[in-house]
């Protein structure tokens, strides 16, 4: 449900064993297993067990959606195997999927891998757009799970609309303006507009403050809302030419050469510190993350942050649900994941962790929990994410979007925020790390 | 096998008359000779004595075969081929090429000093930290087993929850160790991003890890060694330093040697501190790789990237650098019990 580079703190050591256990021969393909079942049989009594697969924070079984499953199916149980991290989640079931076996009978793909899945494993996977009302998601979502000869592999669960959070005492004590609505007006339809408000910040920015908590996060956000990311419309890698590359970069480069920054690298130990201390005053922030500042930033932030509306409606992850073809049970997996990704449920999953629904009809009845909406302001959240997710562009993407989108930040953007190297050398060292990605 | 072959020759030749080949008596047992009985359990038996140890082996083998070798040999297949981890099935043969394309490949150069130079970093001091640790605890010492217990117990730490204290500790922002250095007028470090600093940092986190274990493995050869050497080098007049100079030391180099080697190979595969000091994204090992090791750049290439050709001539080249090491390390072995055997 959300990006690969989540992760909580107290997963660490999990992750560890795996990439250590994975890592030292990665040679070896065999992957170690951590336990999950096979696609589960029945008990004997008629009763199936379905295994759901799914990486970082779902929600499912925090909202009880699969007790609530459970009680008005009375013949089918329900387990969840989770991995943490969707870098090591997805080689899994990459690996899993081609050797026919292993898979559970409902896999999660996060929006990152959508592409590959569609490109290299459809065969794998059910056609899941014959089964439900495909009017009810929103088009560039269903797009992206759909292959070229129209078969949707995957139906949609969250998407992560963006706003701009921001700390409005940190606002008004550099002088800024703190309502929401002039903020949003006054950085409209551009994220450059956002930077120079940053340049104003940091005249006057309280001590020991930045404005934006790193370049990259403002990297991420500009191209989340472009119209074109690292791959043209024909599926050809253009990264270098497209113009939502290029703003995005050169909103980074103004960040990362005027000292706005606080140069942290999001969900670093040191980030969430970030939040806690209030060393930053504004963060890109999708709806997923909300619960995340609130968590990370302690009572001491509540009231503090506001929500305002981002420059261009962008969005940043989100996941499908899928069902393999080589699970035993392919009606009852196919009318879990249905039940899962319908409206209703959705909206549950955002009442509990703000997940926000890809599917529009669910807007109508969104209710953040009563915490969450004090926290921030009492700001319409619902209002301001739901304005986003109906503008967010369609956007074409790859199956190398992930490492790509990785060698622009963490190496790019990072050498020229942290290590002081100029924009074209930071373009260099990205472009020469893409090239390696990309086998050129 | 020389106990093997004792026990089967006597149930051998028992059977065989001398100057008839074997499969002559075999065959005439076949069509019932009188004494078939006591030769069928004799037979039993030779087969018992020459199957059996096969047998109670194999398991092992039988595991290590299908779990080890097996894939073992299939990175083999893997390294000269063009493999993607989203198309395993479609496998088209490259040669050398993955091979070429490391040794061409800057990130592979800079990988490979990497892991050098971090190995050194954190081998050299942390042998020299263990055996002046392990000189000290030699001697009567109050709570001895205490403070070898306290020595374990980094050792006994996992690597993950160590890096995390370590990655808070030297964070740029706040971290201890900077706090630390502050108070000697010396500007913040970006232990993360600094090319010497994070080899530097990743490198304590091996030391501390290392240093305690290392150290009771020489405390033992230290024990072992015998008091009358260190009598009469009293008798001799040499002071405590000496008497670790001229008998402690040489009568430690095999025990210096193996943990020359374990750390060596262990420098080598170095791959969960840097890993998880990096943080998010930690298998490219800081933005300009500067503590990116073989084993991260390996991991990188076959699950992050996705190129299992790639990864597994990694892995080839990773295996030939430590026969490498291991044959230096042989040759030195011999060349130092020379110059013993010399003396």
């Amino acid at each position: 449900m959300r990006t690969s580079i989540r992760r909580s703190r107290g997963t660490v050591a999990m992750m560890a064993a795996t990439a250590l256990a994975t890592g030292l021969l990665a040679g070896c393909a065999s992957d170690s297993d951590d336990g999950s079942s096979d696609a589960g049989g029945g008990d004997g009594k008629g009763n199936i067990t379905l295994t759901v697969g799914t990486f970082g924070v779902f929600g499912y079984k925090q909202a009880g959606l699969y007790d609530e499953y459970m009680k008005l199916h009375p013949d089918i149980n329900i387990k969840e195997n989770v991995t943490t991290r969707t870098d090591v989640y997805w080689p899994k079931v990459l690996t899993r999927l081609q050797a026919g076996s292993g898979t559970d009978d409902i896999q999660a793909i996060e929006v990152g891998n959508i592409t590959e899945a569609v490109q290299t494993q459809a065969a794998k996977f059910v056609d899941l757009g014959k089964e439900v009302d495909k009017s009810q998601w929103l088009d560039w979502k269903l797009a992206q799970a759909t292959t070229k000869d129209g078969k949707t592999i995957g139906i949609g669960t969250d998407i992560g609309p963006m706003a701009v959070c921001y700390r409005k005492d940190l606002f008004a004590k550099a002088g800024l303006p703190t309502d929401r609505a002039k903020l949003a007006e006054q950085w409209k339809g551009d994220w450059s507009k956002y930077v120079d408000l940053g340049k104003q910040y940091m005249k006057k920015a309280p001590k020991g403050t930045k404005y934006v908590d790193s370049a990259a996060s403002v990297y991420n956000a500009s191209l989340g809302g472009a119209s074109e990311r690292n791959y043209d419309k024909d599926g050809k890698v253009v990264w270098d030419k497209s113009q939502g590359v290029k703003d995005a970069w050169d909103d980074a480069m103004s960040v990362a050469t005027s000292d706005m920054s606080a140069k942290l690298k999001q969900f670093d130990p040191t980030w969430d510190k970030g939040f806690a201390n209030g060393s930053f005053a504004t963060v890109a922030c999708p709806a997923w993350m909300l619960g995340y500042i609130g968590e990370k930033a302690g009572d001491s932030g509540k009231g503090k942050w506001d929500v305002a509306a981002a420059p261009t409606a962008s969005n940043w992850g989100g996941s499908f649900l899928a069902v393999p073809t080589a699970t035993k049970h392919q009606k009852e997996a196919v009318a879990l994941a249905k039940w899962l990704t319908a409206p209703e449920q959705q909206a549950k999953v955002f009442a509990k962790q703000a997940s926000f629904p890809s599917t529009p009809s669910a807007y109508a009845s969104l209710k953040p929990q009563a915490d969450t909406t004090a926290y921030f302001s009492d700001a319409p959240l619902t209002q301001i994410f739901s304005d986003a997710a109906k503008t967010i562009p369609a956007q074409p993407l790859g199956p190398k979007d992930k490492p790509i989108d990785t060698a622009i930040s963490d190496i790019g953007i990072l050498q020229v925020e942290q290590k002081g190297k100029s924009p074209a050398q930071g373009w260099d060292a990205a472009s020469k790390e893409i090239k390696d990605v990309l086998g050129q | 096998m020389t106990s093997k072959e004792a026990l089967a020759h006597p149930a051998s030749s028992a059977e065989t008359a001398p100057g008839i080949p074997p499969g002559a008596v075999r065959g005439a047992q076949g069509r019932g000779v009188p004494d078939g009985a006591p030769s069928w359990r004799s037979r039993l038996y030779r087969w018992d004595t020459k199957a059996s140890p096969y047998a109670f082996v194999a398991p092992f083998f039988v595991l290590f075969g299908v779990f080890t070798l097996v894939p073992l040999l299939y990175t083999v297949w893997y390294s000269l081929h063009d493999v993607q981890l989203s198309a395993l099935d479609h496998q088209s043969w490259a040669g050398l090429a993955n091979y070429r394309n490391l040794l061409s490949s800057d990130f592979f150069w800079n990988a490979l000093r990497n892991t050098f130079t971090i190995g050194l970093i954190s081998t050299v001091p942390q042998l020299m930290a263990a055996l002046w640790l392990a000189h000290m605890l030699n001697y009567k010492l109050r709570g001895s087993t205490v403070w070898r217990v306290v020595m374990l117990t980094p050792y006994a730490t996992s690597v993950a929850a160590a890096t995390l204290v370590f990655t808070l500790l030297y964070s740029w922002d706040g971290g201890m160790v900077n706090w630390i250095l502050h108070f000697f007028g010396v500007d913040p470090v970006n232990w993360r991003e600094s090319d010497w600093g994070s080899q530097f940092a990743v490198s304590s986190i091996v030391i501390w890890r290392w240093t305690g274990y290392n150290a009771l493995i020489y405390l033992a050869a230290m024990q072992a060694i015998p008091a009358d050497l260190y009598e009469s080098a009293a008798l001799d007049g040499a002071n405590r330093r000496q008497q670790f100079w001229h008998v402690t030391i040489p009568q430690l180099r095999p025990t210096v040697l193996f943990t020359i080697v374990v750390s060596t190979i262990g420098a080598t595969q170095l791959f969960g501190e840097p890993l998880l000091f990096g943080g998010v994204s930690g298998t490219k090992g800081g933005s300009e790789h500067q503590y990116q090791t073989l084993g991260l750049y390996m991991y990188d290439q076959g699950w992050i990237i996705g190129n299992l050709g790639k990864a597994s001539a990694i892995a080839w080249t990773m295996f030939l650098l430590l026969l490498i090491i291991a044959a230096v390390n042989l040759l030195l072995t011999r060349w130092l019990r020379r110059s013993d055997d010399r003396r």
